[in-house]
């Protein structure tokens, strides 16, 4: 701690130099938290399923729907404690650019059977209940769009008109729920399937999918085959999955976030490697007669090595927290705007955790080759080279 | 030979000899050299380039390593020392004074004269004494908050010489001390060097090519191909092979 002093102001020698390799690291680390954020959002589903959940979809595709008779029939399947469904509506609210997913939904089932991540004043949950074309809004969407309980909300469907034509749906606002977990998803509009199935043209008495809680998780693999054989060579099969696999090839669906975000972060790393290793190999080779005289006065190898190494580690954590501060400012600003197609986007403790883990990486790793070097340096040698 | 007619030796030389290699070849550059100095000498060591004045600085402060003979200092054998023994021997027993100053250009005079007391157990109050005392001595004292850019060549080697002694060590190496310095400045670093000499007792081994700059040391040895050669070049110090 007493070359603390020494290894900062060595850091104010160039200046410029310091300040832009501080800069890159930064930048980089900012991308990181972004892109490690995003990633998270869209893993996320996966992460906070239930274990205790299974989904049926058609086993053509999600967007086949399913008839409305097979929830009753899952219902019916050895260990299913209790099955609910819920529907994809597609719409929009005035403008096409405000997406975010909207549900047709069962009664209050849908709620008890995802007490677990989401809450609702119960008297909101009587009222919506009492309203047929009440609905039920998450908290982000109803920040993002300024919505609060009584107000009417008009949602034009891309996909279901109504039965004389119009695509245009009106909805009252009933109740606003919470997320018990931050990363969980409190964008989406929730509303009544006995209202969207009456109404809507074409599609009547099915539904998008089955969600089945079982008693015992232990047995879930078991229950999705029994569900799964129950439809066998009927005209609308299911595939059973649980709800964690079922999310992760969601999102899939997508892109394979996870790649690549790790093959970007990959090449913008290797990068900083280059350019945070450059700046300690230059500030060292223009410094060796100095290191030769703290040796010269009595500072031992090990001591030139960890001054060089402390330089390094310095500017890759101050670069690196100033990188995640930024990711972690900017993300908390976004996630209202991007809660429609990225709902759980905030910056978790994992990526903080994981990040500080690379910018040690960083600093050792962009400090070693020059600190060897200094260590390993003679001072005949060294002074001789003056 | 003994360079001092004090009695109480400091530095003893037995046969020593140092050789690089230059290529496949060996070079010798001190052979079989026998030398004492006292306590309290303040010795100048001349000769022209190549003579082996620096190398034999180097030994004296325990930078290289002799490749024959023995070394002792204080009555330490420093040729027998490892290089990390070296390093801690010299952290405590030789302050080393260069023609550069060799000043960290980021640290202020005061945290340049600190450098050498970071490797010991002093507490930072103890250590800010010591460099304030370190720094009147050498009569910077005012200037203790300026970096090295913003003192003139004189002074920054009052700095490099308060670094030198703030530890307090018995012996004094200065390679070429005044050789950045005009004549007034440098006449004012050798009085300091003298002073030194004189009131805290420090043996000083000064390598010069001024012989303006020698005549402020109490004794002058001639360094020629690695031969050791008395001051008044009456009789030439023997050195064997050379």
């Amino acid at each position: 701690m007493k070359y603390i002093y020494f290894v900062w102001k060595n850091l104010g020698r160039k200046k410029i130099r310091t300040v832009l390799t501080i800069l890159s690291i930064m930048i980089a680390f900012l991308l990181f938290g972004l892109l490690r954020t995003m990633g998270s959002a869209f893993e996320m589903g996966a992460e906070l399923a239930g274990e205790d959940r299974l989904i049926s979809i058609h086993k053509i595709s999600l967007i086949q729907p399913l008839p409305i008779s097979h929830i009753a029939k899952i219902a019916g399947v050895n260990g299913v404690e209790d099955v609910t469904h819920a529907s994809w509506f597609g719409g929009y609210y005035q403008d096409p650019k405000n997406q975010f997913a909207q549900f047709a939904i069962e009664g209050d089932k849908y709620f008890s059977i995802y007490d677990d991540l989401v809450t609702l004043p119960d008297e909101q949950l009587q009222a919506w209940l009492k309203n047929r074309i009440g609905a039920v809004v998450g908290r982000a969407t109803a920040t993002r769009f300024g919505w609060k309980v009584g107000d009417r909300i008009p949602l034009i469907s891309s996909i279901y008109p109504q039965e004389n034509g119009d695509r245009t749906w009106e909805f009252v606002v009933e109740g606003i729920y919470d997320v018990k977990d931050e990363h969980a998803d409190s964008s989406a509009f929730l509303f009544h399937y006995d209202y969207f199935d009456e109404a809507k043209s074409f599609g009547k008495g099915t539904v998008g999918w089955a969600i089945v809680k079982v008693e015992e998780p232990e047995q879930s693999a078991r229950i999705a085959a029994d569900i799964d054989a129950l439809f066998a060579n009927s005209f609308a099969e299911t595939k059973t999955s649980s709800e964690k696999d079922f999310a992760a090839s969601f999102a899939k669906q997508f892109a394979d976030i996870g790649l690549i975000t790790t093959y970007i972060l990959s090449a913008v790393f290797f990068t900083m490697l280059l350019v945070a290793g450059n700046t300690m190999a230059q500030a060292v080779r223009e410094r060796i007669p100095e290191l030769a005289i703290l040796k010269t006065i009595g500072f031992s190898d090990f001591a030139v090595l960890n001054m060089v190494l402390a330089e390094s580690l310095l500017i890759s954590i101050i670069g690196g927290a100033l990188g995640l501060a930024a990711a972690w400012l900017v993300a908390g600003a976004m996630a209202s705007q991007v809660a429609a197609f990225m709902p759980g986007f905030a910056m978790d403790v994992s990526v903080i955790l994981l990040g500080a883990i690379l910018i040690l990486s960083l600093g050792f790793l962009t400090g070693i080759l020059p600190a060897l070097q200094g260590m390993r340096l003679t001072i005949v040698n060294a002074l001789g080279r003056r | 030979m003994s360079v001092s007619e004090s009695t109480e030796a400091l530095v003893k030389l037995t046969n020593v000899g140092k050789t690089y290699k230059k290529g496949k070849e060996p070079v010798a550059v001190l052979s079989r050299l026998n030398m004492t100095i006292n306590r309290g000498d303040f010795l100048a060591l001349m000769g022209p380039s190549g003579s082996g004045k620096t190398t034999l600085l180097n030994l004296l402060g325990g930078l290289d390593s002799p490749t024959e003979g023995e070394l002792s200092i204080a009555g330490q054998r420093i040729d027998q020392l490892s290089s990390g023994q070296l390093t801690r021997w010299r952290a405590s027993h030789v302050g080393f004074i260069f023609q550069f100053y060799n000043l960290m250009p980021v640290l202020t005079a005061e945290r340049n004269v600190e450098l050498p007391l970071l490797l010991t157990n002093l507490s930072k109050k103890q250590r800010q004494q010591h460099v304030a005392a370190a720094l009147e001595l050498v009569g910077l004292s005012e200037r203790a908050k300026h970096y090295p850019s913003e003192l003139s060549g004189g002074q920054e080697q009052r700095v490099a010489i308060a670094r030198a002694i703030v530890s307090d060590p018995e012996l004094l190496l200065c390679d070429e001390p005044t050789g950045d310095l005009d004549r007034t400045t440098a006449d004012e670093i050798l009085k300091l060097l003298q002073e030194l000499n004189r009131t805290q007792r420090k043996t000083i081994v000064m390598v010069t090519h001024d012989p303006r700059a020698a005549e402020h040391a109490k004794q002058t040895l001639h360094l020629d191909k690695g031969a050791l050669i008395t001051d008044d070049s009456v009789a030439a110090v023997q050195v064997a092979g050379v």
